[in-house]
């Protein structure tokens, strides 16, 4: 039997350091390609000012960066270390897209990445804004192969299972590809970077604004950030919206437990505003309904219900039930591989087996399940439904805050009204609203799925190593003592960076008979 | 669907890329970790660290990403090797990680703030960032010779016996020692071509002389170990190299000396043992004689020569079971399907052209030394 303490512990170790990685990544996301808006804006108008403001950004990037890298490696590896199963399992399929990312993303960025510190004097100003673009596109580029080994997590497409090899098989490589949950999640996600790298260039200026200190510098920062930030949130909340219509086909549960929905909602299904939802007694009181809303954003209808979770776990319970038949079938192909029969019954209901492997929670051999033991199984189908109820709110609200942010934002400077000091505190406390959101947006993802690793496939409390309790409480108090330490590092030294300001290195570094830069006019 | 390529040499193809994967790593990576480990010792005075951090400062992070590299294209290609090594290794990768962690951020951070104690804790950890991971490693492939202590149920599950100390045996400490030695050495030979000449590059090539002899005494003990210890697995009975990727069908067992056996079948393998031994040999004519691109080239080719050994010797073994020989991986019994390496080929056929032609534009970019000065005059050097 699995040892339960040991799933636990790996879940909250992968937690941790994926949560911890994803405070960096988005950040990384968005302002590589606010550099690249930054250095274009120099590179035609070359004024040496918006030189000043690339690089200086540039600095907050790469401290960021650093550990955006240093913490990535990590995740490369944790897969084996930590799901052994889980890789063997699905490595044929889940292991293409992290060895592409590799090849098509993470070289670009890592060996580009140098040169764009190193090489302002090597290269023509043309020459290092293309390099500059190569950073951006290697780190979106690698958020998108990461996203379609995730999207095939959430929708495990173009596979199948071999029972020879026990494991699951590529059948078609462009369906997996082309993962319509792998492409809303891609764009969500990038979009939500955007969104945190303006708050973090807009949140900074407007720091500076208030203090009168580095005032064209900082106008000019907010104004692209405004314009950034606006296209942003508007993308992350429409493209979102994309993502809840992908759940509907593929993670009914999800989209039912993020809604509290217990009962199916007859078309056209209203959206719960507000409620208490209640584990013990499976419903949610209090509820606020907006009728229709909740039909038109996951059906794109009015005449379609949406099921509820009391409806989900009596269709688990029947795919049980045929699961274990499946499992039957595999028993005896593994006796004897020669079995005809036992591979001809292993065609019916091969697509219910990963549903028999959740009763391996409960007992050894899922064809020993108590009835009682096959209804347990079927209830564990349902995730936290009150953590995926609120994670849920709370995320979309900080969407709707970030559309109205930067919608004033831009009105401000185009306004030419940007010394506005409401609107600047405003900027200033804003600024870990939208990593508070991403982090919820992650949970809601992986939270939302489970009890599964893979949908329906592969169940999270078998994909674990066979380690000991022992080995993972050290690692993870090896991590968490490094990342804290990392995190305080981190935090004091991009203070340091921006207390310093954007002009330090140039009154460091200026010779002697260099022109000091000039006050800055208010608008390029 | 009928595929161009068979199933036997597609699998014959990404074991050779595993190797050049593992190659490419120690290559580039190699003279970084080298020169981290080296860092302390080489270089006395702030000027002369941030000299040396300098020299690898810009492009240590590409040659990163063949590691990370080879972590996803062993998950892609060789899924069992990466769920078992990585797992049955599990607290040594840690301590390679949490090395790895570190100097990333070491390298960014140091030079950031003026503190003399901030600035040595960061070399130190530039130390600890190089020499853990380069003597891990090397214990991790001694045990990989040895075999590693686990088997696999039906489910293809595995399970282990071993633990943290049980990994540093004699044998495997003298490979952690071997690997050391040959990327201090290819660190010092980086040095050479890219440090200023002066003080630094006299300490440098002075401990790269004694990593080069140290290799040549190491790398010809563990030729002792593995024929006279007790090393080695054999398949027997039957193999199908286009069967499908279950290890519990393939029969082995422990055969002391077997680690030698491809020498006999396959004369022409010599010639792996021979690079590495003649490589470390050019590089020391290059140390003594001051000829730099020889030191560098003849430890690159120790590196090659080196890594191709253990991966011939083993063929086609890629991880064997010290406790249940009958679980071992091979290259016949462990890949991912026939269609997911043909299609990870292609990709890599298309990308690793690419991957050389940037990576060689951005070394050319950044070519010429390092000095002890230009961090005064360059405010983007570390």
């Amino acid at each position: 039997m699995i040892d339960l303490a040991v799933v636990d512990l790996s879940r909250l170790q992968f937690a941790l350091t994926a949560l911890y990685h994803f405070l960096f990544v988005p950040l990384t996301l968005g302002l590589s390609f606010m550099l690249v808006i930054m250095e274009s804006i120099y590179v035609m108008t070359r004024r040496p000012i918006w030189r000043t403001i690339t690089r200086f950004w540039g600095v907050l990037f790469g401290i960021n960066f650093a550990l955006g890298v240093a913490t990535g490696i990590t995740m490369e590896f944790q897969f084996g270390m930590n799901w052994a199963y889980y890789s063997h399992y699905v490595g044929d399929i889940f292991g293409a897209p992290l060895a592409i990312e590799g090849l098509m993303a993470f070289f670009l960025e890592a060996t580009f990445v140098g040169l764009m510190f190193f090489g302002w004097d090597k290269l023509s100003r043309v020459g290092h804004l293309f390099v500059t673009f190569m950073v951006a596109l290697g780190t979106n580029l690698s958020a998108l192969w990461i996203l379609i080994a995730n999207g095939w997590m959430q929708n495990p497409v173009g596979s199948t299972f071999n029972p020879d090899t026990m494991r699951m098989e590529v059948t078609d490589f462009m369906t997996v590809l082309f993962n319509p949950v792998a492409q809303a999640k891609f764009v969500h996600t990038v979009s939500a970077g955007y969104v945190i790298a303006a708050v973090f260039v807009l949140g900074v200026s407007a720091f500076y604004m208030l203090k009168g200190r580095h005032v064209g510098f900082a106008k000019r920062s907010m104004t692209v950030a405004a314009a950034f930030g606006l296209a942003a949130s508007l993308s992350v909340v429409v493209l979102g919206d994309e993502s809840g219509y992908a759940l509907t086909d593929n993670q009914k549960m999800k989209l039912a437990a993020l809604e509290a929905m217990w009962e199916t909602e007859p078309a056209p299904a209203g959206l719960t505003a507000f409620g208490i939802p209640s584990l013990e007694d499976r419903k949610t009181h209090y509820e606020v309904k907006i009728p229709y809303v909740l039909g038109l954003i996951s059906t794109r209808s009015i005449n379609k219900p949406v099921e509820g979770i009391l409806e989900l776990v009596a269709t688990a319970e029947t795919r049980i039930e045929r699961g274990v038949l499946a499992w039957d079938a595999v028993e005896r192909i593994k006796a004897d591989p020669t079995d005809m029969t036992a591979r001809a019954d292993f065609e019916i209901h091969r697509n219910d087996l990963g549903y028999a492997l959740l009763l391996k929670r409960y007992v050894a051999d899922p064809r020993q399940a108590t009835p009682e033991q096959v209804v347990q199984a079927a209830w564990s189908t349902v995730p936290n439904v009150p953590l995926m109820f609120w994670a849920f709110r709370i995320m979309a609200g900080i969407g709707f805050l970030m559309i109205g942010l930067f919608a004033t934002a831009f009105v401000l400077c185009t306004l030419r009204k940007h010394d506005t000091r409401w609107f600047l505190w405003l900027a200033v406390l804003a600024m870990p609203l939208p990593w508070i959101s991403t982090e919820l947006g992650w949970i809601l993802a992986e939270v939302g799925r489970q009890p599964w690793a893979v949908e329906g496939v592969l169940p999270t409390f078998l994909g674990a190593s066979s380690l000991s309790v022992g080995q993972l409480w050290g690692t993870i108090i090896g991590f968490t003592v490094l990342y804290g330490a990392l995190a305080v590092v981190e935090v004091g030294l991009i203070l340091h960076a921006i207390r310093k300001g954007p002009f330090a290195e140039q009154e460091a570094f200026a010779a002697p008979d260099a022109p000091t830069p000039a006050p800055a006019p208010a608008v390029a | 669907m009928e595929l161009p390529i068979d199933y036997a040499t597609l699998r014959l193809i990404w074991w050779g890329l595993l190797g050049v994967l593992l190659i490419a790593f120690a290559l580039t990576d190699g003279f970084d970790l080298g020169v981290g480990a080296l860092l302390p010792f080489v270089a006395k005075t702030d000027e002369e660290r941030r000299m040396v951090i300098n020299t690898v400062g810009a492009t240590w992070e590409g040659n990163q990403v063949w590691f990370v590299l080879g972590g996803g294209a062993i998950f892609a290609a060789w899924p069992f090797v990466y769920a078992i090594s990585f797992s049955g290794f599990y607290l040594a990768m840690f301590l390679v990680l949490a090395a790895l962690i570190l100097r990333p951020v070491a390298f960014k951070y140091r030079s950031k703030r003026p503190g003399k104690a901030w600035r040595r804790f960061w070399d130190w950890a530039l130390f600890v960032g190089g020499f853990v991971p380069a003597l891990v490693f090397g214990v991790a492939v001694g045990n990989v010779l040895i075999g590693a202590p686990f088997r696999l149920d039906s489910d293809l599950r595995s399970f282990y016996d071993g633990s943290l100390l049980g990994l540093f045996t004699p044998f495997s400490l003298l490979c952690g020692l071997l690997s050391v030695a040959m990327l201090v050495l290819h660190g010092a030979a980086w040095l050479g071509i890219k440090a200023e000449r002066g003080p630094v590059s006299a300490r440098a090539r002075a401990i790269g002389t004694v990593a080069g002899l140290l290799g040549i005494v190491l790398f010809i003990g563990g030729g002792l170990f593995v024929a006279w210890g007790d090393l080695g697995f054999r398949i027997v009975g039957a193999v199908d190299p286009s069967g499908v990727s279950n290890p519990l069908r393939t029969a082995v067992v422990a055969a002391p000396g077997a680690w030698l056996d491809n020498y006999g079948l396959y004369p022409w393998m010599m010639a792996a043992p021979v690079l590495g031994l003649a490589g470390i040999v050019a590089a020391l004519i290059g140390l003594w004689r001051r000829s730099e691109p020889l030191a560098f080239a003849g430890s690159a080719i120790s590196v090659i020569g080196i890594i191709s050994t253990v991966g011939l010797s083993m063929f086609p073994f890629i991880l064997p079971s010290s406790i249940d020989p009958a679980s071992s991986l091979t290259v016949w019994n462990s890949s991912s399907t026939h269609l997911t390496l043909f299609i990870m080929l292609g990709v890599t056929v298309v990308f690793l052209p690419l991957i050389l032609i940037y990576t060689a534009w951005v070394y050319k970019v950044l070519w010429g030394r390092s000095t002890t000065t230009d961090f005064k005059t360059n405010p983007d050097l570390y």
